[in-house]
Formats: C-alpha cells, sequence, structure tokens
C-alpha cells in the first residue's frame, strides 16, 4: 500500500474530534445546568448561598468541556491510533505528536484564557457579594451600603431596625469553648444561644471569641468566618428564603468541639421582630450584667473572668475589662 | 559503626518516633479515663420522673488528679457518691435534679451564664428561693455551670464564700459550706448528648479551660438518652 493511499483513506480527525466534543459538551453541560446545578449545595437561602451555587454551576459549566475534550482525545487515540493499526504512525511518541505547534500553542493558549477569565469572575464575584459570606477581618472592604451607619450606632447602642426598613442587621457571633452565643446590638445588646434571622435583610454578622479560635460555619448561609479571640472578623450576607439551617465550629477547638453546634433560622420579618423584642424584654435582666456592647472582648487569660477566685489571692483582677466581669470598687 | 548497626539505630529512632506520636494522637483522643455510666433508667415507673442529685467539689481529693475540681452523682439504687459523670436517663422525661455546689464561685466570663436557661418554666431554686438570673459580679459569683449546650439548657451554681473551709475532698458533706440548687428538665429524644462546666474553672491552664474542663470524668461528661 502506497503512502498516498493512506493519506486518502485517513478520515479528518480533528474535524471528527471537534464535532463529538461540541455535542458531548452542550448536551451534558445542559444537563447539568438544569438537571444538577438547583440542588447544588448550599442551596439558596442566602445571596452569598445562591452566589456560590451560581458560581460552583459556571465552574462546573467550563470546567466539563475541558474534561471531555482531554478524556474524547484519550479514548479515540487509543482506539484510533493504536500500534495495531496497520499503516498509521505510533500515537505516542511518534512523529505526529512531536512539534505539533498548532496544538501545543492552542493548548496553552485556551487553557490559559479559560484560567484567567475564571481568575477574574472569582475575583469580581468576591467583590460584587461583598467577600461572598467569607470573614474580611475587622476592616472589611467590600460592605454593602448601610453597614457603616448600622455600625456606628451599633456601638453607640442607638441602632434601630424595623421590618422594611431596609437597614443592615449586625448581629455578633461569640465562640467560647464549647458554645456559640449571639448578641443582638440594635436590640438592646441582648446575648441569645439562638440565631435567629430575618428574611430579606443584610446581616452583618461580627465574630468573635472569648477564649481560643473557634470557626463560625454558617453552612446553608454560605457564610464562614474564623472566631478568633480580640479579633472582630466581619461577614455579610443577605437572606432571602425562610428556612432552618446549622451552624458548626469548624476549628479543632477541645473535647468538645463535635458537639459545638447549633440551629438557627431565617423567618419573616414581622416573625423575627417579635421575637427580637421579646426575647430583649425576656433577657433584661441578665442584660445589665453583660459588658456594654463591644467588638471584641478581653477575657484574662488564665482562670475565670478576672482572676481564679473573687478573694483575689491567686491573681489580682485582670487591668483590662474582662467579658461579663467589672472590675471591684475597690 | 557498621552499615547494619547505622541501619538499626536509625530503625530504632524511626520506631520510637512513631511510638511517640502513636501515643500523643492517642492521648488527644482519648483524655483522661471515662467513668462508668450510672443507670437513672430503671429507678422509677415509666414516664414518671427521675430524680438526679449530683455535687461539685471544688478538690476531689483522691484519684490521678485529687486537686482537680469535679462532679460526683449519687447512686440512685445505693445513696452512695459515684465519681461518674456520664448518665444514662429515659427519653422524653422529666428529670428533677438537686446540685449540692460545694466550690468557691468568680465573675463568669460571660455573664450569658448567669441565666437559668432551658428548665422547666425557666425557673430554678437556690437554697429554696427562686432562681432566675444571677450577677456573677456580685457575692461569691458563681462557681460552676450545669450546661447541655444541645437543649439549650444552662443553670449557674453560685458559689460559697471563699473565705469559708471549703470541702477539699469528696464526697462533701452537708456540713460543709455549700448552696443547694434545684432545677427540672426533660430529656430529648433518643441519643447522646454533652453536657459541660460553662466556667472556665480548670486553674492555671489556658484559658482555664483544659485540665479537668477538658479531661472526661470531671467537669463535663455525657447524657446517655435511650428511648
Amino acid at each position: 500500500m502506497s503512502s498516498e493511499n493512506v493519506s486518502k483513506a485517513e478520515p479528518r480527525h480533528l474535524r471528527r474530534l471537534t464535532l463529538i466534543w461540541l455535542v458531548l459538551s452542550v448536551v451534558l453541560d445542559l444537563l447539568y445546568w438544569f438537571l444538577v446545578g438547583p440542588h447544588v449545595p448550599p442551596g439558596r437561602m442566602t445571596s452569598t448561598a445562591a452566589s456560590d451555587q451560581t458560581d460552583f454551576n459556571i465552574l462546573m459549566v467550563i470546567a466539563m468541556p475541558v474534561l471531555i475534550g482531554v478524556w474524547e482525545y484519550l479514548l479515540y487515540a487509543s482506539v484510533i491510533w493504536r500500534s495495531k493499526r496497520a499503516g498509521v504512525p505510533e500515537s505516542v511518541g511518534g512523529p505526529s505528536a512531536a512539534g505539533n505547534k498548532k496544538a501545543e500553542v492552542s493548548w496553552i493558549v485556551i487553557t490559559s484564557v479559560v484560567v484567567l477569565l475564571l481568575a477574574i469572575f472569582g475575583t469580581v464575584e468576591v467583590v460584587v457579594g461583598h467577600g461572598s459570606g467569607g470573614g474580611e477581618g475587622p476592616n472589611p472592604i467590600w460592605m454593602p451600603a448601610g453597614a457603616v451607619k448600622a455600625d456606628t450606632a451599633a456601638l453607640a447602642g442607638t441602632g434601630t431596625w424595623t421590618p422594611g426598613s431596609n437597614q443592615v442587621l449586625p448581629v455578633q457571633v461569640i465562640g467560647q469553648q464549647w458554645k456559640w452565643t449571639y448578641r443582638y446590638p440594635t436590640f438592646g445588646g441582648f446575648e441569645s444561644s439562638q440565631l435567629i434571622l430575618p428574611n430579606n435583610t443584610s446581616i452583618e454578622f461580627n465574630v468573635t471569641s472569648l477564649d481560643v479560635i473557634h470557626s463560625f460555619w454558617a453552612y446553608q448561609l454560605e457564610v464562614k468566618a474564623d472566631a478568633n479571640p480580640q479579633v472582630n472578623n466581619v461577614a455579610f450576607t443577605e437572606t432571602q428564603h425562610l428556612g432552618n439551617f446549622t451552624v458548626r465550629c469548624s476549628e479543632l477547638c477541645g473535647i468538645w468541639h463535635g458537639s459545638m453546634f447549633n440551629y438557627g433560622k431565617v423567618v419573616s420579618q414581622s416573625d423575627f421582630m417579635k421575637w427580637a423584642t421579646t426575647t430583649e424584654a425576656a433577657n433584661a435582666q441578665n442584660t445589665q450584667y453583660l459588658p456594654a456592647f463591644a467588638w471584641t472582648y478581653v477575657p484574662d487569660a488564665n482562670g475565670a473572668a478576672g482572676g481564679y477566685y473573687p478573694d483575689g489571692k491567686l491573681t489580682p483582677y485582670s487591668a483590662v475589662e474582662t467579658y461579663g466581669a467589672k472590675q471591684p470598687n475597690s | 559503626m557498621s552499615k547494619g548497626g547505622r541501619l538499626a539505630t536509625v530503625l530504632g529512632l524511626f520506631l520510637v518516633a512513631v511510638g511517640l506520636v502513636v501515643w500523643a494522637v492517642a492521648s488527644f483522643l482519648t483524655p483522661g479515663v471515662p467513668g462508668g455510666v450510672m443507670n437513672f433508667t430503671n429507678t422509677q415507673a415509666a414516664g414518671q420522673p427521675v430524680n438526679l442529685t449530683v455535687q461539685t467539689v471544688g478538690d476531689l481529693g483522691f484519684g490521678s488528679h485529687p486537686t482537680w475540681v469535679s462532679y460526683m452523682v449519687k447512686d440512685p439504687t445505693t445513696g452512695q457518691w459515684v465519681h461518674d459523670t456520664s448518665w444514662k436517663l429515659p427519653a422524653n422525661t422529666v428529670v428533677n435534679m438537686t446540685v449540692i455546689q460545694y466550690d468557691s464561685g468568680s465573675p463568669l466570663r460571660n455573664q450569658e451564664w448567669g441565666q437559668v436557661q432551658g428548665t422547666i418554666n425557666g425557673s430554678a431554686t437556690l437554697n429554696g428561693n427562686p432562681l432566675s438570673v444571677y450577677n456573677s459580679n456580685t457575692g461569691n459569683g458563681v462557681a460552676h455551670t450545669f450546661a447541655v449546650p444541645a437543649i439549650d439548657l444552662s443553670v449557674p451554681l453560685v458559689g460559697v464564700s471563699g473565705s469559708l473551709t471549703i470541702c477539699d475532698l469528696a464526697p462533701c458533706h452537708l456540713n460543709s459550706p455549700h448552696n443547694t440548687e434545684t432545677f427540672s428538665f426533660k430529656t430529648p429524644g433518643a441519643g447522646t448528648y454533652s453536657w459541660q462546666c460553662f466556667v472556665p474553672c480548670g486553674l492555671g491552664y489556658l484559658f482555664g479551660n483544659g485540665g479537668p474542663m477538658s479531661t472526661q470524668n470531671y467537669m463535663g461528661g455525657e447524657l446517655e438518652v435511650v428511648g
């Protein structure tokens, strides 16, 4: 058989590969987007959850054709260019695989463009999503409108929030071995073991710790922020659907770390108002004994609040403000 | 040293290192030795409340950590005090709890735990008087709390005066300075629920939450709730 006959019989591999790749990619991407995508965690309870779900789905839709292309080529090459086929050059290491500039440049350019676009896309999503529910540290740079005003009012004890007001609601998350508690500065600064949030509201989580490092992870809200002692780690989200969610500690923090979880709830704005005002009144007696609302608190490193015991024989009271402990008069 | 000798030395050191790592991991995963499980499921007729009596002591006075603070529980059958912090309880049943508190107190790190939470009617009694909130910055402060985080149960256990002679050998007796607190709560469905103290009472340990606060059978335990 002459070489002329071989080249005439050879099909147009690139066209064939491209066609198969295109059909498979479109079909599988559409199936994924419409059948799987809506069920991908973390759901759509908040703006950050919805945004992250969409982002994940977009990444999948972009990544799947790449994966399909690689697998398809491997399979195609294994079958069509296998060495047993007479008259066909060796597929790996042979002359056809070496120095194919067109293929090499195409691969590098296409994958580079995809990766760069994804990097830009991811960055834009983080900025537009006010940090995408991640802790931004004590001085967040991506804040929703009204957050600064709400923060100022929270510290001054003059914050207000009413249904339909479209105001940012600051909620302080306090980690301690081994439970989360929550302070609501807009409602007199009461503290509660329950995390209740109003629907359709921008929430500002101010996450801190009274002892070791914890990590506040409300998975369905797509909010995750480390709780560091003496640090206010701020994370934002906006509630969009009613429902229950789970709060876990995602930083190994000691013997009862596994028990450091509780359940929160996104309720209607009117129900939240009812709960907040009722709890504020019910906890009023205890709230007066709490320290003034602050972004962070400074407990003593050893023993309970200001010293080992109030008789002060072991250590004197701490010179710094302690959470829940007032300085003795004398 | 011969090649064989050097190889044996390296292997020996490697095995020692592996042994140390295994020991460290095992020690971390199983801090302390769990005590037994006190059974409260057959001490009363089905559906009837369970009476559970515990005491808190500043110094246990025995065992491998005699200076550590701990809880003890009264055996419902024999009436003897036992050093077990895991208790088997029937599900969905009222537990009438009595805590005899023998330790001195301090201001709470988080006054949130000065509020009685999760008990039936949100109430408790302190030496026969109603207790709903205790300001830990006053008086003798709070010595410990009894808390089951999973059911939002938390009761402050008020301290006795540090100027008195505090019981330092468990089990303590009523002739030592003490406070008696009572409250009731309902057990949830079957499952294992951890309970703990929220006062960082592990003296000398980082943030007060090491030592007895981080070792089984001292300042925490489990409720084994069975259906």
